[in-house]
């Protein structure tokens, strides 16, 4: 039964680009590269129980180091992302060991206040980033030969690495260091009793889901061909946290599904009352207050609940 | 030696806005833990309502009160109708805080535009006050000091009265205020509302040296953020110094690197938070 699950799911994606149209397709693309960004940040909120508002900064801060140095320093392809996922867990290990000197609410506010110095500078130099003005003309790369530049062959290298980034994310949080992780979310202390160094499981978790963010970022400037400053912004990452938090954090599936919402929201409905932002509150608001659990947890436990009551004699 | 006392004068200005802003932050996380998102929007709201009442009242420092007063009730509104829904759910505040920054910077882009509005600085405090053929611009004088006289209101009510030795109580130990009688549920919306009015009477004192645009509430809030990291959550001589210290590495950074002001600003919360992690004058780490 969930093997069959599996099976259509998997045909379903590979089948789409012969069934819908080049706007579905680019859709479904831009879902795979929000559904990196929030898994990845699930790591952190979901798994680790810290709660980072800055998740923009591995997106735009990747995207940055991509594009700057084909642009400025006409590197290709084969350069430019090793160097911009390695940069971008460099300064993930710093900002790591800044922002995890607190936890709770104090970690939210220096993940903060980080990725908005980075924003900030993302403005303010433009020298290396241009400003307002964003990096433009950039190319996609063309792995083995094979242009990326129609929608369809863009749509599988997206599917491909979103399939490789879920399933290492998947493995991360089922191994034994997964569960440690969710050992000091629960019972900190007690996982530090136990001679677990609760610092070092949750600065490596804190690198590696910036890892992942970085991936999402290359994915992200390989699509749009240009970053703006407003990638980095903490409406940014306040969208990722949303996709988190709607779909269920926690789970393996809730931020893919919290990015399913948040992309079709951002893209069909804006499209109607041109007020993303105000949108994007209002679904913040409603959601912590009615739907705290997630969208995925409540259809788990409404499911539950309804074979629970087919099950039991009428 | 002009350029660099206008540049003193405005980082000191800048620090006295910083200071506004960052108090009432610090006061609400101190006690409530509540890491208030929506404290840079209150700050532009200030400003641009401000601005709106400034067309009937011709009088900034009017113009700080009534407009204060206004956010102060909104902020209270925010406190008691949405904030109060979610105690105890730290997470679930901040968020709620931030979806409702998010709000108020798009109503305030669809009722005052996307231009920037500039507010005139009040006449009389137009000319600098020459004094040895160096000229001081008077306006940010006059903004020290509402902020030197702010902090030492603040420091009196804080040291000086029955409210301020709850509110210190509270910061202390929630529990054991709530144990002797101490009414903290009160005290929180009227910490809240002290600090809404703060930052909304700071936005329009600071509408004739920033003006206001889109975009101010996401200028100020990372500054108030680093201030109140740098100088010590829920203490109001560590907002005061953080205040002024950021403000003058803000202001200097600008002057001297300009590309990479932001990266300078973060640097002494950097050395502050990794010899100590609860900041210069805090008591309770974040």
């Amino acid at each position: 039964m969930k093997r069959a699950g599996w099976l259509v799911l998997a045909a379903g994606l590979a089948g789409l680009p012969w069934a819908a149209g080049e706007y579905y397709i680019n859709l479904a693309s831009q879902i795979f590269i929000a559904a990196i960004f929030a898994a990845s940040l699930n790591l952190l909120v979901g798994y680790g129980g810290l709660p980072s508002l800055g998740h923009a900064s591995w997106l735009g801060l990747a995207a940055y180091i991509s594009a700057w140095m084909s642009l400025k320093l006409g590197l290709g392809h084969w350069a430019t992302a090793p160097a911009a996922l390695l940069g971008t867990t460099l300064i993930a290990c710093a900002f790591g060991w800044i922002s995890l000197r607190a936890t709770g609410l104090g970690f939210l506010m220096l993940t903060l206040a980080l990725s908005q110095v980075l924003w900030g500078t993302a403005y303010r130099w433009v020298s290396v980033t241009d400003g307002d003005n964003g990096l433009r003309g950039l190319t996609r790369p063309a792995p083995f030969g094979i242009s990326l530049d129609d929608a369809g062959s863009f749509y599988y290298f997206a599917l491909a690495i979103t399939a490789v980034a879920i399933w290492l994310m998947a493995v991360f949080v089922a191994s034994p260091f997964g569960a440690a992780l969710r050992g000091t979310r629960d019972q900190a202390r007690r996982m530090s009793a136990l001679g677990h160094d609760v610092w070092l499981i949750r600065w490596i978790t804190f690198v590696y889901s910036g890892f992942w963010g970085a991936v999402s970022g290359l994915l992200f400037v390989y699509y749009n061909k240009y970053i703006h400053p407003a990638s980095l912004s903490i409406t940014a990452s306040a969208e990722g946290l949303l996709a988190v938090i709607a779909g269920g954090s926690a789970t393996l599936a809730g931020p893919i599904v919290g990015a399913v919402i948040v992309m079709i929201l951002k893209n069909y409905v804006s499209a109607y009352i041109e007020r993303w932002n105000m949108l994007l509150g209002f679904v913040f608001v409603v959601i912590v207050i009615f739907v705290p659990e997630g969208v995925v947890p409540g259809l788990r436990r409404l499911a539950r609940q309804a074979t629970k009551a087919w099950r039991s004699p009428r | 030696m002009q350029y660099w006392i206008i540049q003193t004068l405005n980082s000191l200005a800048l620090g006295g806005l910083l200071f506004l802003l960052a108090a009432g932050f610090s006061l609400i996380f101190g006690l409530m833990r509540i890491a208030n998102l929506t404290h840079g929007s209150l700050y532009m709201l200030g400003a641009y309502v401000g601005i709106s009442v400034l067309k009937y009242v011709p009088n900034l420092w009017l113009a700080a009160i009534i407009g204060g007063v206004i956010i102060a009730v909104f902020g209270g509104l925010v406190e008691r109708l949405i904030l109060r829904a979610l105690a105890g759910n730290a997470l679930g505040q901040v968020l709620v805080t931030l979806g409702i920054s998010f709000i108020i910077a798009d109503l305030c882009l669809m009722v005052w535009g996307g231009d920037p509005i500039p507010v005139p600085t009040p006449p009389g405090l137009q000319q600098p006050i020459v004094i040895g053929g160096v000229a001081f611009p008077t306006y940010r004088l006059v903004v020290l000091g509402i902020a030197v006289a702010t902090a030492l209101a603040l420091y009196l009510l804080m040291d000086r009265t029955r409210l301020g030795a709850m509110i210190r109580a509270g910061v202390d130990d929630m529990q054991m205020a709530r144990a002797v009688g101490i009414p903290v549920s009160r005290l929180f919306t009227m910490v809240f509302c002290l600090g809404a009015a703060l930052a909304g009477a700071g936005g329009i004192i600071g509408g004739p040296i920033m003006s206001a645009y889109p975009g101010l509430d996401a200028d100020m809030l990372p500054l108030a953020l680093i201030v109140v990291m740098l100088g010590g959550v829920g203490s109001l001589l560590g907002a005061f110094v953080g205040s002024f210290l950021i403000g003058a590495v803000y202001t200097f950074g600008t002057a001297l690197l300009p590309d990479l002001a932001y990266v300078i600003l973060f640097l002494p919360m950097i050395v502050v938070i990794a010899f100590r992690p609860r900041g210069l004058f805090g008591r309770q780490s974040v």
